[in-house]
């Protein structure tokens, strides 16, 4: 028999052995891309598979001459930033108003929202496509950016409420009695209270714009093609080239992964927000 | 120079109304008091002075010049809130700052206007400090400082001190009623605590259910009250009431037959009462003496007494299943369903009609 102590610490290492599996099962892709990315061509392909092999960088050197990586990489910090910009214009009015100025009706506007990021957005591609392409919107940054900031609009309004929702009424009020403008209130009270939630709110904004190919690839050339519609042209009609494909892949994934990195502790606390006291 | 008019004012939430027609006079330099049971008004009342809450009709006036449609920042108003209410990213200092930099002031008016407040909240050594890094009590005190910077026309305190705990409360209660006499302001405070009624207030004001039902010194409202609620809601502890019936009226004096069979006669005025109408007794527990049972016609038996060291508390059951508190000397001793008699103090009695208002006694209206 186990003593509850033995007990207890048999539970932890099985607990850390699992988390682990998950770690690894959750970053085994993005290490494989990684190591496929120095592979040759030959390597990339052969089974079963190899894990040594002599690292090579002329998949890189590769995709630079063939592709103008910087016009890509401008493109995406452009339409992300754009749309996180825009969005948080938006959102934090919104989400103030109904965080403090609820009405009956404003859950019912939250989940209506909500719901509309339910909808397969391949259902209004073709509406879409036409009213950009009418007022020739098609491949710009512009319309890009106007595309990203709706779709994310209804997560951040909904972040940006959970997160004020947890702020006191009455501190806003001693504010009004201060005697702040509207403007005010929210500047220098609201925002700087809520901070590390709405910096999450930013953060996964960003990194949702960054990753969207849905739209990129179908409303956007060549002009203003993020770096998703580079990725997406390296799988092309005279076969996969798996070696390059995923050293443009690195190549796209990695400022965003460097930023999270960077950002991770910020994320990790805005999202918990409200969940541990 | 602050004197506050409400007139007739009314607010709804929805098809509720919460305020039924509020009619009150604030003077200068008085400490008024709001005080009721929960959900009867006195919160919103304040808030509806403050501008936190639209009204849905009447007038309030500072000094005869119309503030109801006015925001919060223009009425001249500071506010201290139950939760503190202090900005969680600000120091102390930025905290009562905030209202002066708002407004513009020169600079070294703030932080002159600061000093002073800390000086007389003894704030000085924390005013670096987050209000996180501050006890229970040392945010109550910024959340003062931060009204006291702005020397606003009225002070409007909503529960300031329920969150305290009570040793606390009794210290920030001296303190307050410091405050009032130091820097000679208006002050209007909430509370349900009748404790904070009585000993802060110059003017203490009864609400229930969205009404006012007395207005007064905390003296008069305790010896003179208007109504069986008043009555009961000022005094601690409670009034205990008998129902009777009225079974003689005379010049200047009532008799009622309790429910026991005993009878009291009361010196009152029974113009308005009839003979053989319902009408209730009331009487403070300090006024009430415990006799032996042959000296006296209402009986009955010791139920619980609890014995405060100064004072004992000794809840008696009537004859008539009545319940009753009178208070006893520290010293005295008795046991759980001891026989005994009850004698009131009938001068100090009150008499209520079948409305619950008060019946008036002559002398009063002699006077």
């Amino acid at each position: 028999m186990l003593s509850l102590k033995q007990r207890r610490s048999l539970n932890t290492l099985l607990m850390g052995v699992l988390a682990w599996g998950v770690a690894l099962a959750i970053f085994f892709p993005i290490f494989w891309m990684l190591l496929t990315s120095f592979k040759t061509e030959i390597d990339a392909f052969a089974t079963p598979p190899q894990l040594f092999f002599s690292p090579t960088l002329e998949n890189y050197t590769l995709v630079n001459e063939r592709s103008d990586y910087l016009h890509f990489a401008w493109n995406s910090v452009v339409v992300s930033f754009g749309s996180t910009i825009i969005g948080m214009m938006l959102a934090v009015p919104a989400a103030y108003s109904m965080a403090f100025f609820e009405t009956k009706r404003t859950k019912g506007t939250l989940l209506w929202m909500l719901s509309t990021k339910m909808l397969p957005p391949v259902g209004v591609l073709v509406p879409i496509y036409l009213l950009f392409k009418d007022t020739g919107l098609l491949d710009t940054k512009t319309g890009l950016v106007i595309i990203y900031t709706l779709i994310n609009l209804p997560i951040m309004i909904w972040m940006a409420y959970t997160y004020f929702k947890e702020i006191p009424k009455e501190v806003l009020e001693a504010a009004r009695m201060d005697g702040s403008t509207l403007f005010q209130e929210i500047w220098r009270v609201l925002l700087p209270m809520s901070k590390g939630g709405l910096a999450a709110t930013v953060l996964l904004s960003l990194i949702l714009s960054w990753n969207e190919a849905f739209w990129s690839l179908n409303l956007t050339a060549s002009e203003s093609a993020p770096l998703t519609a580079l990725i997406a042209s390296y799988s092309s009609p005279e076969g996969l080239f798996w070696a390059k494909l995923s050293a443009v892949s690195t190549l796209a994934c990695a400022p965003i992964l460097i930023f999270g990195w960077i950002s991770q502790k910020q994320l990790v606390r805005g999202l918990s927000f409200g969940a541990v006291k | 120079m602050a004197n506050l008019t409400i007139k007739n004012l009314k607010k709804s939430f929805g098809d509720i109304e919460i305020l039924k027609g509020i009619n009150l006079e604030i003077k200068d330099n008085e400490f008024v008091v709001f005080v009721g049971p929960s959900g009867c008004g006195k919160s919103t009342l304040l808030r509806s002075i403050a501008g936190l809450e639209e009204v849905t009709s009447g007038h309030i006036m500072l000094d005869h010049k119309e503030i109801t449609d006015l925001a919060p920042a223009k009425r001249d108003l500071a506010m201290v809130f139950q939760s503190y209410a202090l900005y969680p990213h600000m120091s102390v200092r930025k905290n009562m700052s905030f209202a002066l930099e708002l407004a513009k002031e020169n600079k070294d008016v703030i932080s002159t206007k600061v000093a002073e407040a800390a000086r007389i909240l003894e704030l000085e050594p924390l005013l670096e400090r987050k209000p996180k890094e501050l006890s229970g009590g040392q945010r109550q005190r910024v959340a003062i400082g931060r009204a006291i910077v702005r020397q606003p026309k009225v002070f409007l305190f909503d529960e300031p001190l329920s969150n305290l705990d009570a040793a606390l409360r009794v210290q920030m209660r001296l303190e307050l009623a410091r405050l009032h006499h130091d820097l000679n302001a208006t002050m209007i405070y909430v509370t349900h605590d009748q404790v904070e009624a009585m000993t802060l207030a110059d003017k203490v004001v009864v609400l229930n259910q969205g009404r006012i039902e007395q207005v007064g010194t905390p003296l008069e409202l305790y010896r003179n009250p208007a109504n069986r609620f008043v009555a009961g809601f000022l005094g601690m502890p409670k009034m205990s009431f008998l129902p009777g019936k009225v079974t003689a009226i005379d010049v200047a004096s009532v008799t009622v037959e309790l429910t026991s069979g005993a009878s009291v006669t009361l010196p009152a005025s029974g113009e308005n009462l009839r003979k053989g109408s319902a009408a209730t007794v009331g009487v403070r527990p300090e006024n009430i003496d415990v006799v032996e049972p042959s000296e006296s016609s209402l009986t009955g038996y010791m139920d619980i007494a609890e014995s405060l060291g100064s004072d004992t508390y000794c809840y008696v059951k009537t004859d008539g299943q009545e319940t009753l508190t009178v208070r006893m000397p520290g010293n005295f001793a008795c046991n759980y369903g001891d026989r005994i008699g009850l004698r009131l103090h009938v001068d100090e009695c009150h008499l209520f009609d079948e409305q619950g208002n008060a019946v008036q006694k002559p002398s009063r209206m002699a006077a």
